[in-house]
């Protein structure tokens, strides 16, 4: 993946080259997110592990938001990935300002993990607000940065605009454009201050829920979409026709869904009925999504074996990841998401674990999954391979980090059980109520399950990274011999 | 596709005009449902409070007043009772300009030590310490609190604490000291009590029953 900024084939796309830029960050800031995630787990079990140094606040700020900010990072980089092959556009319009954009954006996103780090909290004056810690869950970036994010993506999206106007229309890249669009407005909902803390929730779900539950999903649909025709050459039309379904149920269910998370924050009793309804809709084209790639994947093998051609796939590892995104954003946004999105179950579930159980799976299952996969095709195109196939190190990624994920799911679901029929159902919530909970035998060993799944995701990630930094140099050799 | 009409079901153009009929539908009701929400949530007024008119968010005088947290049969569940009775927040009235002033702070504070990547508010947030929705009224500070912090009522209590929780420790998990100063607690507390009147449709559920027993020795009270 390194060398693929010497080597060949892309140094033809500019957009390509970018996109692998944005990748290498990704990874960087992914392996972060685990890091993070390991310590926090770790601070649960032994609570006085770096305290008053490197507080529990702090470390799992730094794992939320790396795990945002990677995403982000990925999803730009499938974006140029994309873009000349969707468009038919060989440079984007503004590659200079696009690749300005890019080490802007990476400089800000340094200062800002540094500030996180060593300066972690301020006083309480409107300027810790602008310059340190907005404080406010996976939006906690200082306002300077907000403005800065706002400025490079609009940079960055001008780019994809007028490269999309310039050439060829393609119904995955409509999607796109249009969904881009809806994705860098909402963050404006999340960058203003009140003292109304019911007012203040109720804008920040538009950011947070819009994004993950709507334009974030329509995203991953477009993603699978140009996935599928790149690695298994799934026709066109059959694609772009789930697309267009898949969003008419993404946000037809999505946006309303909003109304789960106004249950319980001094928002009217109406959003009971209209959350209810919505979020319980939410599964449905994730079911869709399920069963559009595996049937893809069949009638185009089917096609293969016809012409006797042996594999329809031509990137083993896409394919692998994709199939996976499909199962695991079923699963973990689906079903997990259902599991506690009615009201009745929600008011004894709603900040307890069984959040933090949907969390792992739905970013891991619906998000991480396909932006790994993109990472395949981008060096798949670095190369010049034709054919890519998985190797040892890639199937060892694929199922430790599947198998951790879920394995940290089921741990902190087990927790979050423990958590709601104990804290909330049995004591009634409060201070003691917690604790009595948190300190319970089952509860302790659900969360040395969670950490030790959590060590196995990260031999899985080391898996990946070692993986990615080899893949494309061997599958080339291997083909050229 | 396109050459041949077979059916509307496999026409591209009839599910992405499907899609955006849709969405905009959706967009429109959310957009309509914000602007009735914002009626509703908005911070209410002094007056209203004085005469006794609910807001799902009262004014921040509400500190002045005495706030519960009860079971309201009619609707099943716990809602927030203000008032009658005054309970000014470290004794002394406040109008509803220093009311105000206290609860920014409070809520500057609270973002600015990133209370919310270890507590919820209002549910949301980490969850590595207890939901402080309505920690204004947890029965841990009427008695516990302020014997251990050796402070005559509970609102000191929770300065002391917030200032100094090191020097508090009820678990083995602690908060730790994030630099507080005496002001920034007193808001915190202004920000917690006010928090603690807001109409969250029963939840936390349960929690007076948590209360009841705390009082009369149940099991688990300490």
């Amino acid at each position: 993946m390194l060398s693929s900024i010497k080597t060949n084939v892309i140094q033809d796309s500019p957009s390509k080259k970018l996109a692998m830029m944005y990748f290498r960050v990704a990874l960087v800031l992914f392996g972060a997110q685990l890091l993070m995630g390991l310590i926090a787990g770790l601070q649960f079990l032994y609570p006085s592990f770096l305290y008053g140094i490197f507080d529990f606040s702090v470390s799992r700020m730094v794992h939320i938001n790396a795990l945002v900010v990677w995403m982000l990072y990925a999803m730009i980089g499938a974006v140029y990935l994309m873009l000349p092959d969707e468009t038919g556009v060989r440079v984007p319009v503004a590659i200079g300002l696009g690749k300005l954009a890019f080490w802007v954006l990476t400089a800000a996103v340094t200062v800002v993990v540094l500030v996180y780090i060593f300066i972690q909290v301020g006083p309480g004056k409107e300027s810790t607000i602008w310059f340190i810690n907005e404080g406010r869950e996976y939006l906690e970036a200082p306002r300077w940065a907000d403005i800065g994010i706002v400025v490079v993506v609009l940079i960055f999206y001008a780019n994809v605009f007028f490269t999309y106007l310039k050439g060829e229309k393609t119904g995955i890249m409509t999607v796109m454009v249009a969904d881009l669009m809806a994705l860098a407005g909402l963050y404006l909902a999340g960058m203003f201050f009140t003292d109304n803390i019911s007012m203040d929730q109720y804008w920040w779900w538009w950011v947070i829920h819009l994004w993950v539950e709507a334009t974030w999903e329509v995203f991953v649909g477009a993603l699978a979409a140009y996935g599928l025709i790149r690695v298994i050459n799934a026709k066109r039309e059959i694609v772009e026709m789930w697309l267009w379904i898949e969003v008419l149920m993404l946000f037809g269910s999505g946006i309303l869904g909003l109304g789960h998370h106004y249950f319980w924050i001094g928002t009217p009793e109406y959003w009971w009925e209209i959350g209810a309804l919505f979020s319980a809709l939410e599964p449905v084209p994730l079911v869709a999504m399920f069963v559009h790639v595996l049937y893809d994947w069949g009638k185009e093998q089917g096609h293969a074996d016809a012409h006797g051609k042996g594999t329809a796939i031509a990137n083993g590892p896409v394919m692998a990841w994709i199939s996976i995104n499909a199962f695991g954003n079923f699963l973990g946004a689906g079903i997990w998401g259902f599991f506690h999105t009615l009201p009745q179950v929600n008011i004894y579930t709603h900040g307890s674990q069984f959040t933090a159980a949907h969390g792992h799976l739905a970013f891991f299952g619906a998000y991480a999954t396909i932006l790994i996969g993109m990472m395949y095709l981008g060096i798949q195109d670095s190369y010049g391979i034709h054919r890519m196939k998985a190797t040892f190190k890639s199937k060892m990624a694929m199922f430790l980090i599947t198998f951790g994920v879920v394995g940290m799911t089921v741990a902190l679901t087990i927790a979050g059980y423990e958590q709601v029929l104990v804290e909330r159902a049995e004591l009634g919530a409060g201070w003691q109520a917690y604790f009595t909970a948190q300190n319970l035998p089952w509860y302790i060993q659900a969360q040395i399950w969670r950490e030790i799944m959590g060590v196995v995701t990260f031999v899985g990630f080391l898996y990946l990274v070692w993986d990615l930094l080899t893949i494309g140099k061997t599958a080339k050799a291997a083909e050229e011999a | 596709m396109a050459e041949k009409k077979a059916s509307v079901w496999t026409s591209i153009s009839f599910w992405r005009r499907s899609a955006a009929w849709v969405t905009g539908f959706a967009v429109i009701l959310l957009i309509f449902l914000t602007f009735d929400t914002m009626k509703q949530i908005r911070m209410g007024t002094d007056e209203e409070l004085a005469k006794g008119i609910k807001r799902r968010i009262p004014a921040p005088t509400v500190v002045n007043y005495k706030i519960d947290y009860k079971y309201d049969e009619k609707r099943g569940l716990e809602a927030p009772v203000i008032g009658p009775e005054k309970q000014p927040l470290f004794g002394k009235e406040l109008s509803p300009k220093e009311a105000a002033a206290m609860l920014h702070l409070g809520k500057l504070t609270v973002q600015a030590k990133n209370c919310m990547d270890c507590h919820t508010l209002l549910g949301n947030g980490a969850y590595y310490a207890p939901d402080l929705t309505k920690a204004w009224l947890d029965p841990m500070w009427e008695k516990t609190m302020p014997a251990m912090t050796g402070a005559k009522s509970k609102e000191e209590a929770m300065v002391k604490f917030l200032m100094h929780p090191e020097k508090y420790p009820t678990h083995a998990r602690m908060m730790p000291n994030l630099g507080i100063t005496e002001k920034e607690a007193r808001g915190v507390v202004a920000f917690l009590k006010h928090m603690s009147s807001i109409d969250t449709n029963g939840y936390p559920r349960g929690f007076s029953k948590t209360a009841k027993e705390f009082e009369t020795g149940g099991t688990y009270a300490k």
